[in-house]
C-alpha cells in the first residue's frame, strides 16, 4: 500500500467530489446539500450542521478512497477507467441502498410512512434521491465516477 | 364571501426580513415572492387576478371582517364574523433570533396560517392556487402522502402541510370546504427550500411555539425604540414596516415589496420597487437613529458602503439587496396588471439614470451615523473624499432628479441641494477631525457656488418660490427639503413663500400634496411622502398646530392597519402605487421626530418664560 500516494490523491479526489456536488447544487442540478444532510445527524442548527457536515463528508471521502486504493492494490492495476467503474458502483450503492434507508438511520429525518414529528422533520431523499431533484442521480454518478477516475489515474501501486 | 377585487389599501404585509406577502382583508394571499423580495412570485393575483395565483382562506357565504396586527408585531390577525360564529385567521412568517434557531429545525422560508374558531361554528373554504414566475407557470402539485403536498421546480421545492385533508381539485389547484366549531384550531404551513433536505413543517406541536417566538421577536425588536411622543402607534407601525422591508442578511431596505401597482388606475406608470434606492439613504438613517434603532442604522450604512464600493466614485441610483445592479427593466406581456393597469414591469430602468442627489444622500447618511465623535475608518474616508471630488466636478450637470423623470435631464434644485449637502457635511466632518485629506478650499468654494446657483437661478422672483429646476417656473414639493436639510431656515421669508406657493398649486386638500405640477397635470395621485414633508416643514418653522393638522390629515389616508402607499387618489382617497411604501413611512417617522423636537423646544421656551 502506497500511503503517501493515497493521502495525496485521496485528498485531491475528495476535493473534486465535494466541488462537483456543491457545483451541481449551485447550477440547479440537485438541491442535495451533503454537508447539511450529514451535519444534521448531530445538530438541528443549519449553519453548524453545514460546518460539521463538511468535515464529516471530507473524512468520509478520504476513508472511502481507502477502499478504492485497496482494490487497486489487490488487482495490481490502477487506471482511470477502473477507478471510474468503482466510482459508478459506489454511487449506485449510495443511490439505491444508502439514501432510501437514510430515514431509518438519520435521527432528524422524517419518514414518508408516518410523516414528520417535532424531532424528525427533514425531507427524506426517496428512491435514487429523486426528492432532492430529478437530476440528483446524474450528479451523484458523475461526481463518484470522477472521484474514482482521479484515484485510478494518479494513485501509484506499490 | 363576495369576490369584489380588493383595493390596494385592502392589503396588509407580513414578512421575515427576507421576503414578504400581501394579504387582503378577506384572507387571500395575493402576493408572495420567495426566496427574496425580488424573486418571481408564487402568488401574484394582485397583478393578475385571473392567472396570478392566490391562497385564500375565507368563510363560506357573507361575513363581516376586521383585522389588526398583534400589538407591536408583524403578525396579522383577520377576524371573520357570521351569525353562526366567529373565527380568527392568524398569518405570519416565523422569525426568531439566530440563537433560538439553533435548538430545532427551521425551514429556510415558511408562511403559517392558523385558524381558530372563537365562537359558534363556521364553514370555511380554502383555495390553494399557486402560479409561479408571475403567473406564467401553473405548477403540478404532487401528493407526498404524510409529508403533505409538494411543488418541485428544479432548483427548489415548495411544501404545503395542513391539519385537514385538502382534496385536489385539479393537479394544479387544491380546494377544500370544512367546518370549525368553537375551540377548534387548525393550521396550514407553506415552506420553501432551495437546498435538500428541506424541512417538512410540523403543525400541531410547533405552530404555537413558532407563533410565540415570532411575537416575542417582533416585540423585542419594537421595544428597542426610545420614541415617546406624538402618534406613537403610527410611528411604531412605520418602524415595524421598515423592518419588514429590510433584507436581514445584507441590511438593505427595499423601497416596497411589490411591482407595478399603478400610480394611476389603468395607466402605464407601473414600476418595480423591490430594490434599494440610495435616494432613501439619509431619510432611513435619520429615522432609524431618531427612533433608537442603532444596530439597524449601522447595518444599513454597512450595506450602503458595501453596495457602492464597486462603482465609486460614481454611484448607481438603485441596487438589489446584495448591492448588485437590478435586472434590466422588462414588461410581462402576459400579466393583466392591477385593475387592468399595464404593463407589469420587472427590473427597473432607474438603474441607468443619473441622479446627482444620491451623493448628498450617502454623505448625509454617513454623517448622521458619525454625528458624535466617532472615528471614520480609512475606507469610509476614502469614499467621502471620492464623493467630494465627484460632486465638485459634476454638480453643474443636468440629471434625472429625485422623481426619476424619464424625459429630458434638467438642472434640478433638489439635486443641487443634495450636492450642497454632500460638501457641507464633508466639510463639517473635516472640521470635527473625522475626515482627512480633502481639499478644503475647493470644497468650500464649490459649496458657496452651489448656494449662489440655488439662490439665484432656482429662485423664481416672479412666482416668489424656489422652483423645480434652475430657471424653471414649475412648483415642486421637493423644495420643502431645502429646510429639512438645513440649507435655508424654514421660517425664512423665501421658504415661507415657497411653502405658500406649494399650498396654492399642489395641495388639493389638507394632508395631500402633489409632488409637482407635471404629476398633477398627468392626474397622478398626491404623493404621500410630500404630505409628511409639509408637516415636517411646518414643525421646523414653529407652526406646530398647523403641522399637527397636516400630519393627522395625512395619517387619515392610511389603511385600517396604519399602512400607506406611495400615492393617494385625491378624489377617491384610495391608495395608489406600490404598497406599502417605505419612503412614505420614512417621511412619517421623520415628521413625527420633527414634531416631537419642536414640541420639546416650545415647552422649554414656555418654561423659561
Amino acid at each position: 500500500m502506497n500511503w503517501t500516494s493515497w493521502l495525496l490523491w485521496g485528498f485531491v479526489s475528495t476535493v473534486v467530489l465535494t466541488s462537483i456536488l456543491a457545483g451541481s447544487q449551485g447550477i440547479g442540478m440537485t438541491r442535495m446539500n451533503i454537508p447539511y444532510l450529514l451535519g444534521t445527524i448531530f445538530t438541528p442548527s443549519r449553519d453548524k450542521a453545514k460546518f460539521i457536515g463538511f468535515f464529516l463528508h471530507f473524512a468520509n471521502g478520504w476513508i472511502f478512497s481507502l477502499i478504492y486504493v485497496a482494490t487497486f492494490q489487490v488487482l495490481q492495476k490502477s487506471t482511470w477507467w477502473l477507478g471510474a467503474g468503482i466510482g459508478l458502483v459506489h454511487a449506485t450503492f449510495v443511490l439505491t441502498v444508502a439514501l432510501p434507508v437514510l430515514p431509518a438511520l438519520h435521527p432528524r429525518m422524517a419518514n414518508e410512512q408516518y410523516g414528520p414529528t417535532v424531532v424528525r422533520q427533514l425531507e427524506p431523499p426517496g428512491f435514487l434521491g429523486l426528492h432532492y431533484g430529478i437530476r440528483t442521480p446524474i450528479s451523484v454518478l458523475a461526481a463518484h465516477a470522477i472521484f474514482g477516475a482521479i484515484l485510478g489515474a494518479f494513485y501509484t501501486i506499490k | 364571501m363576495t369576490t369584489k377585487a380588493p383595493k390596494i389599501q385592502d392589503y396588509a404585509l407580513i414578512g421575515d426580513g427576507r421576503s414578504a406577502a400581501l394579504i387582503s382583508n378577506r384572507g387571500s394571499i395575493d402576493w408572495l415572492c420567495w426566496p427574496r423580495f425580488d424573486s418571481p412570485s408564487i402568488f401574484g393575483a394582485i397583478i393578475d387576478p385571473k392567472t396570478g395565483g392566490r391562497w385564500s382562506i375565507c368563510p363560506l357565504g357573507e361575513a363581516q371582517f376586521s383585522r389588526r396586527y398583534l400589538d407591536n408585531t408583524n403578525v396579522l390577525e383577520t377576524t371573520f364574523s357570521q351569525e353562526s360564529g366567529k373565527i380568527a385567521l392568524t398569518d405570519f412568517m416565523p422569525v426568531t433570533s439566530e440563537e433560538k434557531k439553533q435548538s430545532f429545525l427551521w425551514p429556510e422560508h415558511e408562511l403559517v396560517r392558523q385558524i381558530k374558531c372563537t365562537q359558534g361554528e363556521m364553514e370555511l373554504i380554502v383555495d390553494f392556487d399557486p402560479r409561479l414566475d408571475y403567473g406564467r407557470v401553473a405548477p403540478k402539485i404532487k401528493d407526498a402522502g404524510k409529508l403533505g403536498w409538494r411543488i418541485d421546480i428544479g432548483k427548489c421545492v415548495f411544501m404545503l402541510r395542513s391539519d385537514i385533508e385538502i382534496p385536489q381539485r385539479t393537479e394544479k389547484h387544491l380546494s377544500a370546504k370544512f367546518k370549525l366549531r368553537v375551540g377548534d384550531i387548525i393550521a396550514f404551513s407553506l415552506t420553501f427550500s432551495a437546498e435538500a433536505p428541506g424541512v417538512v413543517p410540523v403543525l400541531v406541536e410547533l405552530v404555537g411555539k413558532k407563533l410565540n417566538l415570532t411575537i416575542e421577536w417582533w416585540r423585542q425588536w419594537a421595544s428597542q425604540s426610545d420614541y415617546r411622543g406624538p402618534y406613537e402607534r403610527q410611528v411604531t407601525r412605520s418602524a415595524l414596516l421598515l423592518k419588514l422591508l429590510s433584507y436581514a442578511p445584507s441590511g438593505a431596505i427595499v423601497a416596497a415589496p411589490t411591482t407595478s401597482l399603478p400610480e394611476r388606475i389603468g395607466g402605464h406608470l407601473n414600476w418595480d420597487y423591490r430594490f434599494a434606492w440610495l435616494r432613501d439613504a439619509s431619510f432611513t438613517v435619520h429615522a432609524l437613529f431618531g427612533l433608537g434603532y442603532k444596530d439597524d442604522a449601522k447595518a444599513f450604512v454597512d450595506w450602503l458602503l458595501h453596495a457602492t464600493r464597486l462603482t465609486r466614485p460614481e454611484l448607481r441610483v438603485v441596487y438589489n439587496v446584495f448591492g448588485e445592479r437590478p435586472p434590466s427593466e422588462r414588461e410581462l406581456s402576459s400579466s393583466r396588471g392591477y385593475a387592468g393597469s399595464r404593463p407589469v414591469r420587472i427590473g427597473n430602468a432607474a438603474s441607468e439614470q443619473v441622479q446627482l442627489d444620491m451623493y448628498g444622500e450617502v454623505v448625509e447618511a454617513v454623517s448622521h451615523f458619525v454625528r458624535g465623535s466617532e472615528k471614520l475608518d480609512r475606507d469610509v474616508q476614502k469614499m467621502l473624499r471620492q464623493c467630494a471630488e465627484y460632486v465638485c466636478e459634476h454638480w453643474r450637470e443636468a440629471d434625472n432628479g429625485i422623481w426619476e423623470a424619464r424625459d429630458e435631464r434638467r438642472h434640478y434644485t433638489h439635486s443641487r441641494l443634495m450636492c450642497w449637502v454632500a460638501l457641507d457635511r464633508i466639510l463639517k466632518m473635516q472640521a470635527r477631525g473625522q475626515l482627512h485629506g480633502i481639499s478644503v478650499g475647493k470644497c468650500e468654494s464649490e459649496r458657496k457656488r452651489i448656494r449662489e446657483e440655488i439662490e439665484t437661478h432656482c429662485w423664481n422672483s416672479e412666482l416668489e418660490a424656489y422652483t423645480q429646476a434652475s430657471g424653471s417656473n414649475v412648483i415642486d414639493a421637493s423644495a420643502l427639503l431645502l429646510a429639512y436639510h438645513g440649507f435655508e431656515d424654514a421660517s425664512s421669508q423665501r421658504m415661507q413663500k415657497t411653502h405658500q406657493r406649494i399650498r396654492d398649486r399642489l395641495v388639493p386638500r389638507t394632508g395631500l400634496v402633489h409632488r409637482n405640477e407635471q404629476s398633477k397635470d398627468r392626474h397622478e395621485g398626491a404623493f404621500a411622502v410630500c404630505s409628511f414633508w409639509e408637516a415636517d416643514f411646518l414643525a421646523l418653522s414653529g407652526n406646530l398646530s398647523k403641522a399637527a393638522e397636516v400630519f393627522e390629515a395625512a395619517l387619515g389616508y392610511a389603511n385600517d392597519v396604519d399602512l400607506l402607499a406611495e400615492e393617494i387618489d385625491p378624489e377617491s382617497s384610495d391608495a395608489l402605487g406600490n404598497f406599502p411604501q417605505g419612503f412614505t413611512h420614512l417621511g412619517l417617522i421623520n415628521a413625527a421626530l420633527s414634531l416631537r423636537e419642536s414640541e420639546k423646544r416650545a415647552d422649554e421656551l414656555e418654561r423659561k418664560l
